[in-house]
């Protein structure tokens, strides 16, 4: 068994490839230096920004910007077969000169390609379900915690919409976040703060005036909106997952 | 600006709302002006679902549920006995303002009842958008319903804020219409589609010329028709959909399955549930016209002038026409595998780009996401086909497709059917 190790970044990743080139050797498995476990391994990446980049220049002049983007996002779901088709993938666009991005009856691209569209989901989930909740010094907080590391995909969208006030997003996962202060976006880390992590919610001592009220007026809006007649559980639950529910006011306290 | 009786008027006043199903809040690209608020996402956002599965994306309300005319299967109709109420310009603004900056919704849709006159209802709706383009710098979705009757100067101009406007024509033929709602005709519901429309014209025309144009209702018109209140067929439906999109250059038709609420009125059918399987027929079939290719006549015609219940148009199609199939994949145009039961848009794409690169076979295709349950009666790849829809005669395929395995526990609300999953968040 071919075993490598790598610390789990993106340009550790990259490493691995050229480093893959430069042993002629493949791996038959990748695995995290942090969850490596009771097994062994042949070969440990260390990871090398210069090595990085001349394997994603290189990965650019040989695929679109699309595919590019996709093999990224791909990597962000941390899926565990991820490394191997994207090293797979890797291997075959810089083995020949044709266009092999669209090969789709091969197992790898069709998975990358799946792989990126469950990450786009989740990033797209944090601008639907993303509840705002306005603190006494002006600024809108919110809480997520997305299954995929995609906050930073989400934030170009945050600082377009809401240009003209304050706002943090906070990953409770991962325990990082960003804050736009009007002019620029700060990636932030809480020591300490008013912010109940199990609920999201801001401590009721600092939210602003009419805060309560406004979640109040949206939960009975909410409620308002639903047909009776047409009531359907099962199609609420698919398009509205109960993972969600905690940072959604109008679903607070509901089963 | 928020006053104790607000909570009373929103709960009136979006309860008064819901029934107009129109939620999209895609096709407008509205970028943000520097520091202003907000800006319109041309894919649209769903920002919460309720909990009959139906997408919360706009801050969907009436600006009054008082009403002077009396249509039978309005809830607000004039001789229903409801509590009635009206929101002022700044309370609208506010309220929508608040619920932005909060990400709850994507914009506002503002509908109203008829008071006073078409004319001064339409004019008070179209302060609330100005009011929000204007004094909050607001760049968020906005769709107005344009009101029956509306002079064609006041629609205009409502076009200049709005992202969308749209007039319902909720019943599929005009004698129909007439006898449900006597104050209304073909005439008043589209003599403003119709200056819509032309306005829209008149916009792209100098915005060749002139790069400043201002936007008019960037988002296009949509409408609404209801879906069993009356005996109009789903033939009559369908081709007055494909006119709308192809004569008034309508961007959405939405059908509405009638809820009862008004089951006192004699002139409307009993019905002891909404037709929901009807209604959601009806989508597929829209579906297909816009992304499918599909013709109308080709779903519903003379002979067929119904949709299947049992089972999707699509394979209801493919049941009614055999000799077209079955289809090689490896071989067949983009079109004809876009007609393939269990063969939607993405994996027909990927079909027609991956066989670039070698036969695809069964294992393949299941990979790409084709429903193999339903497309190997349809097919041929490249492995020895099995029995296809020719050997098996289609009435056993509709047999094999249509007969659940049992289940131990019965579902305690069948009702609605999923429409198009992914679609819904990605279009």
């Amino acid at each position: 068994m071919n075993t490598w190790i790598y610390d789990k970044t993106f340009e550790g990743f990259l490493t691995l490839v050229f480093e893959c080139f430069e042993l002629k050797s493949i791996p038959d498995k990748i695995i995290d230096e942090q969850n490596q476990g009771l097994f062994g391994y042949s070969h440990k990446i260390i990871t090398n920004d210069t090595k990085a980049e001349r394997v994603w220049k290189g990965i650019h002049k040989k695929v679109s910007e699309k595919t590019a983007l996709m093999l990224y996002h791909a990597f962000l779901s941390e899926k565990p077969e991820v490394e191997l088709w994207m090293l797979t993938f890797i291997r075959r666009v810089f083995g020949t000169d044709l266009n092999v991005e669209a090969d789709f009856g091969k197992t790898d691209v069709v998975e990358l390609y799946k792989l990126r569209q469950k990450v786009v989901r989740e990033a797209q989930r944090i601008l639907m379900f993303v509840r705002f909740q306005k603190t006494v010094d002006g600024i809108y907080y919110a809480s997520f915690d997305p299954q995929y590391n995609v906050l930073p995909l989400a934030i170009d969208h945050f600082e377009k919409r809401f240009a003209d006030q304050k706002w943090v997003i906070y990953d409770t996962r991962r325990n990082y976040g960003f804050f736009y202060d009007l002019y620029q976006t700060t990636e932030i880390h809480f020591i300490d703060s008013q912010i109940d992590f199990t609920t999201g919610n801001v401590d009721a001592s600092v939210l602003a005036d009419g805060e309560q009220q406004f979640q109040e007026l949206w939960k009975s809006y909410f409620d308002a909106m639903c047909i009776k007649e047409r009531i359907n559980p099962k199609l609420h639950k698919q398009f509205l997952p109960k993972r969600f529910w905690k940072y959604l006011p109008e679903k607070q306290g509901k089963q | 600006m928020i006053k104790p009786d607000t909570l009373e008027k929103l709960k009136i006043l979006a309860g008064a709302a819901k029934y107009d199903v129109s939620c999209a809040s895609s096709g407008s690209n509205r970028p943000n002006s520097g520091s202003g608020l907000g800006n319109a996402a041309p894919w649209g956002i769903c920002h919460s679902f309720t909990e009959d599965g139906r997408c919360v994306s706009l801050l969907k309300i009436m600006m009054t549920n008082h009403c002077q005319y009396d249509c039978a299967y309005c809830i607000n109709r004039k001789t229903n006995d409801v509590p009635r109420t009206a929101f002022t310009v700044d309370e609208l603004v506010s309220l929508t303002i608040e619920f932005y900056r909060r990400n709850y919704i994507e914009g506002l849709f503002l509908s109203s009842g008829v008071v006073k006159s078409p004319d001064f209802t339409m004019g008070m709706m179209t302060q609330v958008a100005k009011k929000l383009r204007t004094e909050e710098r607001y760049n968020g979705y906005i769709h107005l319903k344009s009101i029956p009757g509306a002079s064609p100067e006041l629609v205009r101009e409502a076009g200049l804020y709005a992202d969308r406007l749209s007039v319902n024509i909720e019943i599929a033929s005009e004698n129909n219409l007439k006898l449900l709602a006597p104050q209304k005709d073909y005439e008043s519901i589209f003599s403003p589609m119709n200056s819509i429309r032309q306005g829209i014209l008149a916009n792209t025309e100098d915005k060749r010329k002139f790069h400043s144009t201002p936007k008019f209702t960037p988002a296009g018109q949509s409408t609404q028709l209801i879906v069993g209140a009356t005996p109009d067929s789903d033939q009559q439906i369908l081709s007055l959909a494909t006119l709308l999109y192809q004569k008034q250059q309508l961007k959405r038709v939405y059908y509405s399955g009638y809820i009862p609420v008004n089951d006192y009125d004699q002139r409307l059918p009993a019905l002891t549930a909404p037709p929901l399987v009807r209604e959601n027929r009806l989508y597929q079939s829209d579906w297909l016209m816009r992304f499918y290719h599909f013709k109308a006549d080709e779903l519903v015609n003379e002979t067929h002038p119904n949709l299947d219940l049992e089972v999707d148009p699509k394979l209801s199609y493919a049941l009614r026409n055999p000799w077209l199939f079955p289809i090689d994949i490896n071989k067949a145009d983009y079109e004809m595998i876009l007609r393939i039961p269990g063969i939607g848009v993405k994996s027909a794409k990927m079909i027609v780009m991956g066989r670039q690169y070698g036969r695809l076979n069964s294992y393949q295709l299941q990979k790409m996401g084709v429903v193999m349950k339903r497309a190997q009666y349809f097919i041929t790849c490249n492995e020895l086909s099995s029995l296809t829809i020719n050997e098996m005669k289609p009435e056993y395929v509709k047999k094999a497709l249509t007969e659940k395995p049992v289940k131990t526990k019965k579902e305690k609300h069948p009702g609605q059917l999923k429409l198009f999953t992914e679609e819904h968040f990605t279009k």
